[in-house]
């Protein structure tokens, strides 16, 4: 076992496991997100929101997200690091057979765009709910129940600074661009994948990735025009 | 209709005395070259050249210049095997290139496949992953029947495209890793599609993967470039195969 966990398939294995993980968590994430623009009382957010804070089943996948994130990180700066030493001198003509821009060769660049990204959205929305507490979160949220205004702070944020828009729809995009690799290329490296299953896995790919750019860019965009 | 002739090339050739010896590039002119030249013909006559001007001529690997033998690894212009696609070095032609273009030719850059001299590198370590687990053992005797163990035509089918694999080294020279999963997948493959291949098969996975890891070729991230690369168009989804054996046999410890 110990070798497996080493071994070039092993490792990716963690890659694919925790990145498919990730991605059916984004599902639920951006689900819950597009009530911001469905409902501007911020109400179905709110009762989301707070549905999501307190029930005890998302408490304990919690600490289990958190772990995927740091899993996947790792892992990745370990294979990425990897992958470089096994070519020590490059090719002076380049490599003209993949485009520079495909998300297949960047991976770790668009992962590494994700998680700066990543650490500002914790700071601007996680800390503020679970830690820091923020007064726009005691708001009054017109329902007269007891519970945070989370719309008031993610609106307030998204209305007042469109830096914070561009770089949210910009953080939406390269995560679709990282998910239209990553989602058949989990497949393919836990065996699930045939000449016939890879391109519809690759459509599917294709597809969750441009719904996530779409999905999550338009929030921003949304309050970006609206307001 | 008679080929074009190229009045002038200039070819941008790696040149590396020794493995241990600093490379650099030299950059030659070629005149009157037909396109009808294959590409290592144009070497030829450039070596020609090297040896009437009392110069070392470049080194370069090749044998059958017909596609099969897998020797001539040569890296062109950014492409492993050069701008043709579905072609070794071999079988690349100067009409791939246009009047005064400069050619880069580089070896494999592999770093389990270090350079001997020039353009040659030694790439014994796709032998020693064959010998890790690339073979099916049967006894000596009597030739078996071919006939004998029935087998599905698209299986058969499917182990012959694997079965193509010259182990020419492409797929690890063009992906971004180093990564010699597509050599592994065609060799795996092969035998797994085929009743004679179950035998051995937990074993031949496991030793493949563990020899192709300790020579030092990267892991696959599943960027394509070697199925793009790869002169007999073998398919990535052999891969998925690998990955497949691999852990069933994994799992199965
Ligand atoms: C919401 C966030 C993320 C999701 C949904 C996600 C999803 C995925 C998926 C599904 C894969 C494919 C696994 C495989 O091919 O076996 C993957 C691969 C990868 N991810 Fe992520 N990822 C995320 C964040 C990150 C972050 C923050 C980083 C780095 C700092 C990162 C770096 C990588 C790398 C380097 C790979 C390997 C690429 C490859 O093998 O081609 N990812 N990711
Ligand atoms: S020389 Fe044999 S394949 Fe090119």
């Amino acid at each position: 076992m110990s070798n497996f966990l080493s071994a070039s398939i092993g490792r990716k294995v963690f890659m694919s496991l925790t990145g498919l993980f990730l991605i059916s968590f984004l599902l639920i994430h951006l689900t819950l997100n597009l009530f911001l623009i469905f409902d501007d009382s911020g109400n179905l957010f709110n009762q989301a929101a707070h549905f999501m804070a307190t029930n005890p089943m998302i408490r304990i996948v919690e600490p289990i997200l958190a772990l995927g994130f740091i899993i996947h990180i790792i892992w990745s700066g370990w294979i990425t690091l990897e992958n470089m030493k096994a070519r020590p001198q490059g090719y002076a003509s380049g490599d003209k057979l993949l485009k520079w821009w495909e998300p297949s060769k960047n991976m770790f660049i668009l992962g590494g765009m994700i998680f700066i990204f990543l650490v500002l959205h914790i700071l601007n929305f996680w800390v503020k709910m679970k830690i820091t507490g923020d007064p726009l979160l005691d708001q009054a949220n017109g329902t007269g129940e007891e519970m945070h205004n989370a719309y008031a702070l993610v609106s307030n944020l998204f209305i007042n600074n469109p830096l914070y828009d561009i770089i949210y729809m910009i953080g939406g995009i390269f995560v679709g661009l990282h998910i239209t690799h990553g989602f058949w290329s989990a497949f393919q490296t836990i065996g699930l994948s045939n000449i016939n299953w890879m391109k519809r896995l690759k459509f599917v790919a294709n597809l969750i990735g441009f719904v996530f750019a779409i999905g999550f860019s338009s929030i921003p965009l949304y309050f970006l025009i609206k307001f | 209709m008679a080929d074009k002739i190229l009045n002038k090339i200039y070819v941008k050739v790696w040149r590396q005395n020794s493995p241990k010896a600093k490379g650099r590039f030299e950059t030659y002119t070629v005149e009157n070259v037909s396109q009808g030249t294959s590409f290592l013909e144009m070497i030829d006559i450039l070596n020609d050249q090297l040896i009437l001007g009392g110069k070392d001529p470049i080194a370069f690997d090749n044998d059958c210049r017909e596609g099969i033998c897998g020797m001539c690894s040569l890296y062109v212009n950014g492409h492993a095997h050069g701008p043709d696609t579905m072609a070794t070095t071999c079988q690349l032609h100067m009409r791939k290139f246009n009047e005064g273009q400069t050619i880069t030719v580089e070896p494999w850059r592999v770093g389990a496949f270090p350079v001997i001299k020039d353009l040659m590198v030694d790439r014994t370590a796709f032998e020693k992953i064959q010998q890790a687990g690339g073979f099916v053992s049967v006894n000596t005797g009597g030739v078996p029947d071919g006939n004998a163990i029935p087998i599905l035509q698209d299986d058969a089918e499917e182990a012959m495209d694997a079965a193509a694999c010259i182990g020419c080294g492409a797929c690890a020279a063009t992906c971004k890793n180093s990564s010699a999963m597509l050599f592994l997948a065609a060799k795996v493959s092969q035998f797994a599609k085929l009743p004679q291949g179950q035998v051995e098969a937990k074993r031949r996975a496991k030793a493949m993967v563990a020899k192709m890891d300790e020579l030092g070729f990267g892991g696959c991230t599943n960027t394509g470039a070697c199925e793009l690369a790869c002169p007999k168009s073998i398919s990535i989804a052999h891969i998925a195969r690998l990955n497949r054996e691999y852990l069933k046999a994994k799992i199965a410890d």
